[in-house]
């Protein structure tokens, strides 16, 4: 599958301080990709130097066949949705959408066309005489959609689109993005900093940390293969705790954790090796048994209900906090229980070499 | 009950007082217009019209103050670019001292230019000898100078306002323009410019208002050539009260004619969700030759805008009746700093003006807060009423205000509210308050609507009684507010001429007659010496209403 938007070591500093840090990406064309990572973790950054608002120190934009890092916004033909909307305050809600096919020599009957379809498009067709403070934080939202898509750009860059929206909002318009970008075919570019967001709108999901690309893929491949600690903890719930490695075959390793010794699954493509390690285990990958020389002795300390179940927080007698998933009534705050690991096949217990302190 | 709950006695009172105070004198002067003792009569009205005189100062007063906007725009808007946008060296500094003619008060800033473009000013002997001529260069006489003066006073207010209006602009809409492929000049025309709209109307009417009511530049510098406010001074001159008031009626109608032009300007086009995001950053310009022909550019501007300032003082410390045809004073003297301090009749004037000032600012400063503090917890018709009456002043130039309360307090009437106050020490403190009324009800309203009325709520649930709340808790908290209206209002009593020189009494004659009779009495020194101590308390006062003002 060749790339149809191709990044190719893109750095950029700023006072110094590195903000991208030779990121790669490639795109296949209509694939949509989501940049996901703390705040101050250089997606937006890399947003931009996509967009050209910022130029790199080093490394290339490439669309196509075509090097586009000299280019500047205004001949790059990117379509940007920006986090506040930045929709022109004194036009119209039409003046708006009309403005990018404008630029491109659209003119009469085609203008208004084009821009009844874009409108159309977001499910706003009517909306044009619309003054743009009339319209609810939803509206604005499909207008920069609408706005951004109209001139037909080759590939669409989404600033955190769904950060100014109420929670309520949220869900139902993620899905009325996905439904729309899907239909339009285009390639997109998504920054996040909500795993839900980047989950259910990428294809792939970047995850990003200090300037640097952690891992790349699809959602899937994120949870139950995490290519570190950063992710795995970063993408849906898990706890952490030192354990050791005493043996490693192909099928997985045997650790050692709080007096007890654990089967753990091999993750494709991770190499471990013999002595401490980071033990990240999902809540779903342990479950509650009795006290007995086999388990790992903890206290409950604490119980969230989520529904179906509960998550209930334990600690082992070394200190570590572990959460595990069970019914919710199995049992009560303050008790001392032993924890196994589940007999779900694939894991959820992933360990990874000490990170440096 | 609820703390906010104010007695409708306060709000009644203040009503009347500043119906009293603002526009009960208007009224009167719209009356004795067209009144005599004998009766009703047309007779000023008609003579007014008949006047070319009176025709030539209105058309005056009209176009000085068009070609004043078009004047100050054209300074003011590109300056405000060229800071606001781009990195400059030494930018920051250079922002600042391109505000400066701010604090130069009207009168001052005239002299400054007669020392430095008049006749014998430095700037004309110094090109009169560079090119050999027998005669001064120019005249600084008529419309062209007193465009001169307005533009240099004036083109602040551009500058100001745009810079503001671009610093809060939102970057991302910026590049969202660029986004969708408009280039600079698209971006600049369809984007950049209709944000501006509301700080250019702004800028606008206040030029505008600022050069229709401008009379130190005309008076001084006008010869021949009439406005509205110096037609009607001179008239009164001449004894003919009644055609006067005719007049008088006749700026106002053009003043009030203009305000209603410009109601539209104001509106705030900015989405509802106000502004988000961050401002653009600067663009630093790279090319070398480009960015040392704009620092170049920008220093030279700035010494410009020094001269009158740095003029003031070369010519503070010239003694008087040594200067005469040399391009620079031969002499110098600390003496007439020292006179203003020694000499009791030259002391004098700096003491009534502080104090005149300082008792006008207080006052209005008081009758603001009641005001905003009353059509805040009373909104409808008769806050909107108190709000408008304490606008109204600023809408009538200074002349008309001043010929308004000579004609309402010059008569003892107390059944009908007049009073005989013309020729005391109070009408002087009475005319700065009312003029003073706009500046610092603006800043408290705003104060005021930024103020969380729960705040008020919590205090009452802690017991605190309306007096405890409001020493303890609304007026600390609108400090800020209070400070920043008290520091300009301060400031424009301080060196005001304008209805000073209508209503003075020997006893009261502020620095603005003081610096005019010395300058009658070729004391130049004396003169430019009281130009700066002005020039100095009002920078002074400005500092403080801005640090603390903005500090808290």
């Amino acid at each position: 599958m060749s790339a149809f938007l191709r990044v190719d070591g893109l750095v950029k500093r700023f006072d110094g301080t590195l903000a991208v840090d030779r990121v790669s990406l490639g795109l296949a064309r209509g694939e949509m990709l989501a940049l996901l990572g703390p705040s101050g973790s250089g997606k937006t950054t890399t947003l931009r130097l996509l967009a050209g608002f910022e130029t790199p120190d080093a490394g290339r934009v490439l669309v196509g066949d075509e090097d586009v890092t000299g280019v500047a916004p205004v001949a790059r033909r990117f379509g940007m949705v920006f986090q506040h909307y930045a929709l022109f305050p004194h036009l119209d809600v039409r003046r708006n959408v009309a403005f990018g096919l404008e630029s491109i020599g659209v003119r009469d009957a085609e203008l208004d066309r084009r821009v009844d379809r874009a409108l159309a498009l977001v499910d706003l067709a009517g909306f044009g005489p619309r003054r743009i403070g009339q319209l609810s934080g939803g509206q604005q939202q499909r207008v920069a959609l609408a706005r951004a898509l109209a001139p037909e750009p080759r590939v669409l860059l989404l600033d955190e689109p769904l950060s100014n929206l109420d929670p309520t909002l949220r869900e139902r318009t993620r899905r009325e993005i996905r439904e729309l970008i899907q239909r339009v075919g285009i390639t997109t570019v998504l920054v996040t900093h909500e795993q839900d967001e980047a989950f259910e709108l990428g294809d792939r999901v970047a995850v990003m940390r200090g300037g640097r690309l952690e891992q790349v893929g699809t959602p899937d491949e994120l949870y139950s293969a995490p290519a570190n600690a950063f992710v795995g903890g970063f993408v849906g719930r898990s706890s952490t705790a030192d354990a050791t490695v005493l043996g490693v075959s192909a099928r997985g390793a045997r650790v050692a954790i709080g007096g007890v010794e654990w089967d753990v699954d091999a993750v494709p493509g991770r190499t471990l090796a013999v002595g401490p390690a980071l033990m990240l285990v999902r809540p779903e990958a342990l479950r509650i048994a009795p006290l007995d020389p086999g388990s790992l002795p903890v206290t409950v300390i604490g119980r969230r209900f989520v529904g179906p179940s509960a998550i209930y927080t334990t600690r082992t007698d070394a200190g570590a906090i572990l959460d595990v998933v069970a019914p919710p009534q199995a049992v009560v705050t303050g008790a001392r229980v032993g924890l196994l690991p589940s007999r779900r096949v694939g894991g959820g217990i992933h360990l990874f070499a000490p990170e440096p302190a | 009950m609820s703390a906010t709950r104010r007695s409708p006695v306060l709000a009644a009172v203040l009503l009347l007082l500043l119906a009293w105070l603002v526009v009960y004198p208007l009224i009167l002067v719209l009356l004795e217009g067209v009144r005599e003792p004998a009766g009703w009569t047309l007779r000023y009205v008609q003579l007014f019209l008949e006047r070319p005189t009176e025709w030539q100062a209105l058309w005056g007063s009209l176009w000085i103050s068009v070609a004043s906007v078009l004047l100050a725009a054209a300074i003011g808007i590109p300056l405000a670019f060229l800071f606001a946008r781009y990195d400059l060296p030494g930018g920051r500094v250079l922002a600042g001292l391109v505000a400066l003619p701010a604090v130069l008060p009207p009168l001052v800033g005239v002299i400054a230019f007669l020392f430095l473009y008049g006749e014998t000013g430095f700037v004309s002997l110094l090109v009169q000898r560079v090119f050999g001529l027998t005669e001064p260069p120019w005249r600084l006489q008529g419309a062209g100078a007193i465009l001169l003066v307005h533009a240099y006073s004036m083109y602040v207010y551009f500058y100001l306002f745009v810079r503001a209006a671009l610093q809060a602009l939102d970057a991302s809409l910026l590049e969202a323009a660029a986004s969708l492929g408009a280039g600079r000049w698209r971006t600049l025309r369809s984007v950049v410019l209709p944000q501006l709209y509301p700080a250019l109307g702004g800028a606008a009417l206040l030029t505008f208002m600022t050069a229709l009511a401008s009379f130190s530049a005309p008076y001084i510098f006008g010869g021949g050539f009439r406005v509205m406010p110096t037609q009607i001074v001179a008239t009164r001159l001449n004894g003919d009260d009644r055609l006067a008031m005719v007049e008088t009626i006749a700026l106002t109608i053009l003043a009030l004619a203009a305000l209603w032009l410009f109601r539209g300007a104001r509106r705030d086009n900015r989405a509802d969700g106000g502004r988000k995001g961050v401002a653009p950053a600067r663009l630093v310009v790279r090319r070398r030759g480009l960015r040392l022909l704009l620092a170049v550019v920008g220093w030279s501007f700035a010494v410009l805008l020094l001269l009158p300032h740095l003029t003031l003082l070369l010519v503070s410390f010239v003694p008087i009746g040594t200067w005469t045809t040399e391009p620079l004073p031969p002499a110098y003297t600390l003496r007439n700093y020292l006179t203003l301090v020694q000499d009791p009749v030259r002391a004098r004037p700096l003491a009534n003006s502080l104090w005149l000032a300082a008792v006008a600012t207080c006052a209005s400063v008081a009758i603001a807060l009641a005001g905003a503090l009353v059509s805040l917890r009373r909104p409808g018709r008769l806050g909107r009423a108190i709000e408008a009456l304490l606008a109204l002043p600023w809408a009538v130039p200074g002349t008309v205000f001043a010929i308004a309360l000579a004609t309402a307090f010059s008569v003892h009437e107390p059944a009908v509210g007049r009073v005989v106050l013309v020729g005391t020490i109070w009408i002087l403190p009475l005319a700065y308050l009312v003029r003073n009324l706009p500046i610092t009800s603006r800043a408290t309203l705003a104060g005021v609507r930024a103020l969380d009325p729960s705040l008020d709520e919590a205090a009452a649930t802690l017991g605190a009684h309306r007096w405890r709340t409001l020493r303890r808790i609304t007026v600390p908290l609108l400090r800020p507010a209070l400070l920043a209206g008290a520091s300009i209002a301060f400031v424009t009593a301080f060196g005001d001429f304008v209805t000073s020189i209508m209503l003075y009494t020997y006893d009261t004659r502020p620095v603005s007659l003081e610096i005019l009779s010395s300058l009658r009495q070729a004391d130049v020194g004396v003169a430019a010496a009281y130009g700066v101590v002005l020039m100095l308390v009002s920078a002074a006062v400005f500092a403080i209403g801005a640090d603390r003002g903005s500090g808290g």
